[in-house]
């Protein structure tokens, strides 16, 4: 059985949290205690529907009590067909980071529309960030059909203006379907009330959709997490390289190089699951031993010799500001990929993105809260990565304020 | 991938980060399943070499014997340091006020001997075997949970986690939670222990044992820690335990389930969360784990 991440986007109202409530409770998820606990609650909070599902995912005291989604609530099921890992996200702009948060690990996007208001800002913005973080795949959801009638013409006038949207952006594959979360129409069930639609219900689509990855590359990546070294009489000599293979494929024998050093030599041994294995691929953790006895620490890259990535001291990427105070060019920041660590300057902002057209916008030398920017980045060590369109695992990185230790921005080259 | 692969993919190279980020982690053992599937996590992301970081355990005092044993034998086996502070001696030492009642709960009292072993061995990260899918609350933490100096949770100001970057800078005093296991449910757990052939202490299978029957239906093992009186009736049953905490907190379920297999057919089955069937200390309020975080908890 395979597993599918995907997040939930759209506005504050759209009714995100009550669509991931209805799929969960109608695809009978939830349990009967959780069941009692929501009836209980929905009365308390005086809501007309006979159970208020989005309290399912509203988790934190402060989100019940104003009725909007803060962070990220990381939410679990599973059909005969997939096991899901939905990570539902805020709408409100002011915790578009949050969304980020949740964006960054999913295969497929699911944006709400509220079929009375169309598309908005916030549809926008959370379409732009899915086209940053190269999400594979999108499902638009015109959802509230209940309140504009189940019109056949009202769905077609947001598909065809969303798709000419997202056409611009880059997003290029892009499904469409008409919901009603409070109802439970097209959810986990097809609805009745829509015969115009032919596709299928939300959860028919989430069972068997394909996602294709847009990623290029199968070259082979690694980096250091840890170097295990037992120093026992028995394992004396002994030094292995652990970590998560990124991308490719990595086999005894192979020529390697170990980047930023630029030194090379040869694999000797892969342990992966506790075994000496020949062999090992994308995602499995391993623990990789050299020829030769190389100065190698955490943050280390290692590649096959003849498919090198880029190793370069400035970057330009497009990062989004997350942190409340702005950036101000005096900031010193550490730029983590992965487990590799630097000293970084943003050196110069050269624009910024401009939410509406996805154009650019002049830079006016500061970043707030939320904003998208393309900007040079300047490392004191170089760093080893691909473009991420080319390879997603080495292509993105954080910037950590070196004073506060928050994540202040995340980026894309 | 297979999706238990690609959940022990992730808390693997979760433990390594850890190992790779922090001075002095440690890791919080009970010996209950979650984080003995934690300690098999560990072997495969460190063997041949030594666990970067004990095992920790905050020993109520009140825990079942048999996770007791497991646990201590378990940490004999692998040959890993294991460290146990009890709550009973904070009680004394920081004149606490010990629980109360018929089902006298030291959960709540766990964070003050938590926060003394980390204040003592200087700990910067803590790992833990929580799981989002047990509690609402918990389904917004990250997986680098970062606590301030007195250990509490702000849920409104949590690091941005993109990808699988992990970010545990922090300041000299704080430190960080960590959760390998975040994303996944009861269910993966227990898959996991059946494809891995794990060992687990003999309670989480069915066995006779003398319960009192609870005002809201549940199985309390009948044990020296309750307080009962004389119109509780005690009544033997065949039951097993979905989570292993306090005995005086941590209800037992009807169950006719001997082996891994049986369990994972009856929760196939089951109606009720893992959390509602068995634990006391929810029920208090909507936000009680949420309040119990924000204090330190885990």
């Amino acid at each position: 059985m395979d597993l599918l991440r995907f997040f939930t986007a759209g506005n504050v109202d759209d009714g995100k949290s009550t669509l991931i409530g209805r799929l969960l409770y109608d695809s009978e998820s939830i349990s009967t205690d959780i069941i009692e606990t929501l009836t209980r609650q929905s009365k308390t909070t005086g809501e007309n529907a006979e159970i208020d599902l989005a309290l399912l995912t509203d988790g934190l005291r402060a989100e019940r009590e104003q009725g909007i989604t803060i962070d990220v609530a990381y939410k679990y099921f599973s059909t005969g067909k997939r096991k899901f890992i939905i990570a539902d996200t805020p709408g409100h702009a002011q915790y578009t980071r949050n969304m980020f948060t949740g964006a960054s690990t999913a295969q497929l996007a699911i944006i709400l529309v509220d079929a009375r208001n169309g598309i908005t800002e916030q549809t926008k913005r959370h379409s732009i960030i899915s086209a940053v973080l190269g999400i594979p795949q999108v499902l638009v959801c015109i959802n509230k059909m209940d309140l504009a009638d189940y019109s056949e013409q009202r769905f077609d006038e947001i598909v065809s203006e969303y798709a000419d949207f997202s056409g611009k952006i880059g997003l290029n594959k892009v499904d469409y379907i008409p919901t009603s979360a409070l109802a439970g129409e097209n959810v986990v069930h097809k609805s009745t009330l829509m015969d115009w639609y032919p596709g299928p219900s939300l959860l028919q689509y989430l069972e068997n959709i394909e996602i294709e990855v847009a990623e290029s590359s199968d070259e082979a990546r690694f980096q250091v997490q840890y170097v295990i070294r037992p120093q026992t009489e028995e394992l004396h000599d002994y030094r292995g390289y652990a970590g998560s293979i990124l991308n490719g494929k990595f086999h005894v024998g192979d020529e390697v190089t170990v980047l930023p050093s630029g030194l090379s030599s040869k694999i000797s041994g892969i342990e992966s699951n506790l075994e000496e294995v020949v062999s090992a691929g994308k995602n499995q953790p391993v623990i990789i031993h050299l020829e030769d006895d190389l100065d190698i620490s955490r943050g280390n890259t290692i590649v096959p010799t003849n498919a090198l990535p880029l190793t370069e001291k400035s970057l330009e990427a497009t990062i989004c500001w997350m942190d409340n105070t702005p950036f101000n060019s005096g900031q010193k920041f550490i730029l983590q990929q992965n487990s590799f660590r630097t000293k970084a300057a943003i050196r110069e902002i050269h624009s910024k993105i401009d939410i509406h057209s996805f154009g650019d916008l002049e830079s006016d030398g500061t970043l707030r809260l939320n904003e998208l920017a393309k900007v040079s980045v300047k490392t004191a060590e170089a760093v080893s990565y691909d473009p991420f369109k080319k390879l997603a695992k080495t292509g993105a990185f954080i910037l950590i304020n070196e004073n506060t230790n928050q994540t202040v921005a995340a980026g894309v080259i | 991938m297979d999706y238990l692969d690609e959940l022990e993919a992730e808390a693997i190279y979760i433990l390594r980060e850890v190992a790779g980020q922090f001075d002095r982690p440690a890791l919080l053992f009970s010996g209950g399943k979650d984080s003995i599937c934690l300690v098999h996590l560990a072997l495969k992301a460190f063997r041949p070499g030594k666990f970067p970081f004990p095992l920790v355990h905050v020993d109520t005092g009140h825990n079942f014997p048999e996770a007791l044993a497991f646990r201590d034998a378990l940490a004999a086996e692998l040959g890993e340091r294991l460290i146990v502070r009890n709550v009973g001696d904070t009680i004394v030492k920081q004149k606490l006020q010990d629980a109360k009642g018929k089902f006298p709960s030291r959960n709540a009292l766990q964070t003050y001997t938590l926060l003394e072993v980390i204040e003592e061995f200087e700990f910067d990260a803590c790992i833990g075997g929580a799981r989002r899918d047990e509690e609402k609350a918990r389904a917004k933490e990250r997986v680098f949970s970062v606590r301030d100096e007195f250990g509490q949770w702000d849920p409104k100001l949590q690091r941005p986690e993109l990808w699988s970057i992990y970010n545990g800078k922090i300041d000299k005093g704080e430190n960080v939670r960590v959760f390998p296991i975040s994303n996944w449910t009861e269910l993966d757990v227990w898959n996991y222990i059946k494809r891995e052939n794990i060992a687990l202490p003999e309670i989480y299978f069915t066995h006779e044992r003398d319960c009192v029957l609870t005002e809201h239906g549940q199985l309390m093992a009948d044990n020296e820690f309750l307080n009962l009186d004389e119109n509780d009736e005690i009544v033997t049953r065949k039951v097993r335990y979905r989570t292993v905490g306090d005995m005086t907190c941590t209800a037992a379920v009807e169950s006719e389930a001997y082996t891994v297999e049986d369990i994972i057919a009856e929760l196939k089955e089951a109606k009720i969360s893992e959390r509602g069937a068995t634990r006391m200390d929810d029920r208090v309020s909507e936000a009680a784990m949420e309040d119990r975080k924000k204090g330190g908890y885990f």
